[in-house]
């Protein structure tokens, strides 16, 4: 992989981070009045502030001494320490923590059902492209339907019909409260069927995206003068689909994949909320309520660097699997 | 990035005959029709609706009743009814969704087309602005600017809407733009001393129309199901109505749980057609202005992905349809 690859797309993703990071730390100016003292109330209702709550606080929210930017270096600062203040919905815990304790539910589930789909998605795309004006096929337009439709309300639906209509799934959470959290084997069980319908409602409303992209990639590609030669020289039909039209036929839904990721941790945080799952989603959803600005904040950041990391991953190993990139950009 | 070269419209100079050709073929799409009548009827809902049902939130006698002939839909915990309710909906609704796309859409020429036309260093950093923008997530920083700001009215969640969601139409018009920039007319007019935004205004933008009116009708989209979404999480404006405010409530009211189906299932029916025919309008848009779709060049590749990936599979849609024929 050229170094200049790598460091054009590097820099991207610094810039992108540090203006989240600015951003971030204008938002609180969106507050009306003066937040420190918001928040400190608050927490003082919950229970005794620490004495040096006021000046980090302070700090963190950039609304430090001095000029503009002397504020501003305070809180990359307090980012740089992994400072970002005390919650106050779960008060007195630091945001880092409940951060960390939430974010890999929503990591494995949403990881693990993104993946599913746009597997799943391929697989039928290939498919369906390959043998156009089949049954299949004639599907992929129902598709827009789909997508069409708000997520949560879909979920809403199918957790009616599937755990009150057939209680096949539990209702709601991330695990049976009646199991220890970790490495047993009740809780991992639990976890596991707790997840399977809050996955099911993902797919499904995010499978049609990779359908329709994939099959319409496949169209293009089977009308290419290689794969017209490929069939020409004889070889299997499953070889000509698989290693010659799928296979070039993915780069752009590979690339989308990247892309797609803010959009699936967008829906995870309605999910979340449809499932009370015990994610990172749910907790934005309560500081939300909780006028929790502090932890607000931080899971702003935490999922904007997640998923800017995981696009930065995608796009390395977009390089090395497509060259053309590395030349054309 | 050569994005969306083959989505160019040529719409060049054409005799009145092809142009009516074209006017005649597009209202065979049966597709476009039914999109448009989906997308009509809500329109017609949105203003009339209101003056029907004067008072949706009247409260009545008939709690929790199950569709009958007195209440179409049913009525809610409040019994209030649920036809008028979804009915009233459809006019904030569509504000909202047509405010924030129409804003989006706006800022998206500016950054694109301006970018693209002007080059150099200001289109890297506009373009550098719009990637930016649409790598980071939206929906979150959506819900942290709205529970900052603290104001949930129409006004700012069409602005905090359209602030996220104009980057990807800014890519595609960028691309657009750099493919429209050096063909041979727009190069006379520069040539013979005409204003840069006399160029803009009357050489690009008229030949970007189509794809300008489909990024539009996308934002649309995005903009109704993030409504709903806000509206869902509890940030909407709970005294207006709109078809996310109702499935909020409902939720709210346990209507799932109690098995109250016709309290929540037409306010997201009606979200779902609404996008479908938007979509239906859109798809046929493109494939019948653009028939270059018809060729597939390797260039596009990126145009598709940028496309595709953010919930916009038009251009690719439109090749499935005409590629398969």
């Amino acid at each position: 992989m050229g170094v200049r690859y790598l460091s054009r797309k590097l820099g991207f993703y610094l810039v992108a981070a540090w203006v989240a990071i600015t951003l971030n730390f204008f938002l609180p100016r969106l507050i009306p009045g003066n937040p420190v003292e918001v928040i400190l109330s608050r927490q003082s209702h919950q229970g005794p502030v620490p004495p040096g709550e006021q000046a980090a606080l302070t700090k963190l929210l950039g609304l430090g001494t001095g000029s503009i930017f002397t504020k501003y270096l305070q809180y990359l600062d307090s980012l740089l320490h992994l400072r970002m203040g005390l919650s106050v919905f779960e008060f007195p815990v630091p945001v880092a923590t409940v951060i960390r304790q939430s974010i890999f539910w929503t990591i494995i589930l949403v990881g693990t059902a993104t993946v599913i789909s746009f597997l799943v998605g391929i697989g039928l795309g290939v498919l369906a492209g390959w043998k156009r004006g089949s049954w299949l096929d004639s599907l992929v337009p129902s598709t827009t339907f789909l997508t069409a439709m708000p997520y949560f309300w879909l979920a809403l639906i199918l957790v009616y019909l599937l755990t009150q209509r057939i209680p096949a799934f539990p209702a709601s959470g991330g695990y049976n409260p009646a199991d220890n959290i970790g490495y047993n084997w009740p809780f991992l069980i639990s976890a596991v069927q707790h997840s399977v319908l809050p996955a099911l409602t993902i797919v499904i409303s995010s499978i049609g995206g990779w359908l329709l992209g994939m099959r319409n990639m496949m169209v293009s590609t089977l009308s290419e003068d290689y794969v017209v030669a490929a069939e020409a020289r004889g070889l299997s039909p499953r070889r000509v689909m698989i290693g010659y039209a799928a296979r070039n036929a993915v780069l752009p839904s590979l690339s989308g994949f990247a892309i797609s990721l803010g959009f699936v941790v967008s829906g995870s945080i309605v999910m979340e909320q449809v499932f009370n799952y015990p994610g990172i989603g749910n907790i934005l959803y309560q500081a939300v309520i909780n006028d929790d600005y502090a932890l607000m904040q931080g899971i702003f950041l935490v999922i904007t660097l997640t998923v800017l990391g995981a696009n930065l991953i995608v796009d390395l190993l977009y390089g090395t699997i497509d060259p053309r990139t590395r030349i054309a950009s | 990035m050569t994005a969306a070269v083959a989505t160019a419209p040529e719409t060049v100079p054409e005799d009145t005959s092809r142009l009516a050709g074209r006017l005649g073929s597009l209202l065979r799409s049966r597709r476009l029709l039914l999109g448009l009548a989906i997308v009509g009827v809500f329109a017609v809902l949105a203003i009339v609706g209101p003056m029907i049902f004067t008072n949706a939130n009247q409260f009545s006698r008939a709690e929790w009743a199950p569709p009958s002939a007195s209440h179409w839909l049913g009525t809610t915990q409040l019994g209030q009814d649920v036809l008028a309710q979804t009915v009233v909906s459809a006019r904030a609704t569509l504000e909202i969704g047509a405010g924030a796309g129409l804003i989006a859409t706006v800022i998206s020429v500016i950054i694109g087309i301006g970018g693209g036309y002007l080059g150099g260093v200001a289109d890297e950093a506009l373009s550098l602005l719009s990637n930016v923008v649409l790598v980071i997530p939206g929906l979150p920083l959506i819900i942290v600017i709205t529970a900052f700001v603290h104001a949930t009215g129409v006004l700012p969640m069409v602005l905090v809407i359209a602030f996220v969601s104009w980057a990807a139409s800014a890519r595609v018009l960028r691309a657009q733009t750099l493919s429209v920039r050096n063909r041979e007319y727009v190069l006379a007019s520069r040539a013979s001393g005409e204003p840069a935004w006399r160029i803009v205004l009357v050489e690009i933008l008229p030949n970007e129309l189509p794809i300008i009116v489909s990024q539009f009708i996308f934002a649309m989209i995005f903009a109704v199901l993030t409504q709903a979404g806000l509206a869902f999480l509890g940030l909407g404006d709970p005294s207006q109505l709109t078809w996310g405010n109702m499935i909020y409530f409902a939720q709210n009211d346990e209507a799932l749980t109690s098995g109250a189906w016709w309290w929540f299932v037409p306010p997201g029916a009606c979200i779902a057609l609404l996008g479908m025919g938007l979509a239906l309008i859109n798809f046929s848009l493109d494939e019948i202005l653009n028939p270059r779709l018809r060729v597939y060049r390797p260039g596009r590749r990126r145009g598709t992905l940028a496309l595709a990936t953010t919930g916009h599979p038009e251009p690719a849609v439109a090749e499935q349809r005409t590629g398969g024929a």
